[in-house]
């Protein structure tokens, strides 16, 4: 077979690995670009979205779909509350300083990992995808001079991850949305642009930042829900996206959304082709390697503004 | 009605306000002057609540807004325009002005009479603030001011690198705002702009009161000036 098919298909393992990353990292994000803050329990988040739905769609029986649709919409509440509970009882308290914030974060993130621990178990556990049909891909080929379509052996995909691509893809325009076009969403980057004028004006910037945390973790929680069909509960699962979401935050530019969703696509996809092609490792060093290399020529990020 | 009642202020362990106090009378425009240093801003952060007090009281119209977070004193009526204005840069002048009007929950009207004040402001409406001219930035920041319907209004100074027609036009905004009966707190540094809209003038130094005089003495005997100042 020509490397044709073999591209495709690598191409569509990226984006729906860019699909997931790009909800990760803009929770992320968003809560860098309003609150200054660095929250290295993002990933813990994200991991404990995805031992919920496990729980959620084991309590609910019938037909796999409708224990995923409540998950779907109960996990990312969940841990949108515990991640404000978190805020309210911990960040605040320590004014948001960026260092302590760092190391009370790093705090949560072994509460949550060990509390998952002793309650979930240290196994990996698999949520039965809500539909999931194997669909088969064509390729082009040219008999007689003429193009004709015909469909390789192995080259397929499941409904269910270009189901993972649209559903985020609806998240992120649904998030745009918010910021760009509501009351809320205004207070939002008001916040983001000077504290101290959003408190000169009225905006109660404690619980702006609250729900900003609670929007944050409850994006990565939603990842990880739309993930676990394909990639198990584990509750060590969190360090990946962790680590991906801060590499595409700082490609892409601190606190910018669209270029942070832009560096999602660029990672996730090169990440599924260099992995099929090469290995996953190389995928690996090479996105640290362009880090470095946006760090060094252009610190604040592809998208970032230049700090006043 | 503003009264600044003692008012001590710190930032961390360096103390810039010693028992400063003030009071600003409805349909009265104070002017504080001071060197550079001297807490002339702290002061207006104070007020705002954005820097903790560590001992005084600051009320307006009765409330005391040192008891209320920071996010609740724009609500009883103050109207702060900061130094170097601090627009919200990459948002347009309509979002701007709708944070102002947020605050007291004003309706159409009240946007209406602003922009009446600063019709400026309605032909670039729906430009980002970041994009305007320094003196229509400088509009734009009263004008939000001015949209929460200030019973107080705090100036820090406005007219800073301005060109006279703006000065002139921000100064005629400030005498129309003292004519609606509103208390001006005013910060500049140029005595002349001071002298021609100031009712009362009060020196600080070193973060603590030196007298507060009426203006016309000041405007009467030049030397007063000269005396705090050192110019």
């Amino acid at each position: 077979m020509e490397i044709g098919p073999y591209l495709m298909l690598a191409s569509l393992e990226g984006a729906v690995t860019a699909a997931v990353l790009a909800l990760t990292a803009v929770g992320l994000s968003l809560v860098f670009g309003v609150m200054r803050v660095v929250n290295v329990a993002h990933g813990e988040f994200f991991m404990l979205g995805a031992v919920l739905a496990w729980w959620v769609t084991g309590l609910i029986g019938g037909h796999p779909a409708l224990g995923f649709a409540m998950a779907l919409v109960l996990v990312p509440v969940l841990v949108a509350g515990i991640a404000v509970a978190a805020d309210m009882t911990i960040l605040k308290r320590i004014a948001y300083d960026p260092e302590r914030t760092i190391v009370a974060t790093i705090g949560i993130l072994y509460i949550i990992q060990q509390v998952t621990l002793m309650t979930y178990g240290p196994e990996a556990r698999p949520v039965t995808p809500p539909f999931n049909t194997r669909l088969a891909l064509p390729w082009v080929e040219f008999a007689d001079g003429a193009p004709r379509l015909y469909w390789p052996w192995g080259l397929s995909t499941t409904s269910y991850k270009l189901g993972v691509i649209a559903a985020a893809g609806g998240v992120l325009v649904g998030v745009w949305a918010l910021m760009a076009r509501t009351r809320i969403g205004l207070l939002m980057r008001a916040t983001q642009l000077d504290r101290d004028m959003a408190l000169a004006f009225g905006i109660p910037v404690e619980r702006v930042y609250a729900l900003v945390f609670g929007i944050g973790a409850g994006l990565a929680a939603l990842a990880a829900v739309l993930i676990v069909p394909i990639q198990q509960a584990h509750y060590l699962m969190g360090g990946d996206p962790l680590l991906l979401s801060f590499i595409v935050v700082i490609i892409g530019g601190l606190g910018s959304l669209p270029g942070t969703v832009l560096a999602a696509v660029l990672i996730g996809l090169s990440d599924g082709i260099i992995s099929v092609f090469f290995s996953p490792t190389l995928a690996k060093i090479l996105a640290t390697l362009l880090v470095a290399l946006v760090l060094v020529f252009r610190p604040q990020g592809l998208f970032g503004a230049r700090p006043r | 009605m503003l009264e600044l009642d003692g008012i001590n202020v710190a930032y961390g362990k360096a103390q810039v306000l010693r028992d400063v106090s003030l009071s600003v009378a409805p349909g009265e425009i104070l002017c504080l002057l001071g060197r550079n240093g001297a807490g002339k801003t702290t002061t207006m952060k104070a007020i705002m609540g954005l820097l903790p007090l560590m001992s005084g009281r600051v009320v307006v119209n009765g409330t005391a807004v040192s008891d209320l977070p920071a996010h609740k004193v724009p609500a009883v009526g103050v109207g702060y325009v900061p130094q170097g204005r601090r627009l919200f840069g990459e948002l347009t002048v309509a979002q701007n002005l709708e944070i102002g009007l947020r605050v007291r929950r004003g309706g159409p009207e009240v946007l209406d009479g602003v922009l009446a004040l600063f019709p400026r402001l309605a032909e670039r409406w729906s430009q980002r603030a970041q994009t305007l001219s320094g003196g229509e930035q400088q509009m734009l920041a009263t004008a939000r001011a001015l949209c929460l319907q200030p019973s107080v209004l705090l100036l820090d100074e406005p007219t800073e690198g301005l060109q006279p027609s703006m000065i002139e036009a921000i100064r005629q905004v400030i005498t129309v705002m003292r004519d609606r009966g509103v208390a001006v707190l005013l910060v500049e540094q140029r005595v002349d702009a001071v002298l021609s809209v100031a009712d009362r003038v009060a020196f600080i130094e070193n973060g603590r009161n030196l007298e507060t005089l009426p203006a016309e003495a000041l405007r009467a005997d030049h030397a007063i000036v000269e005396r705090h100042l050192g110019v």
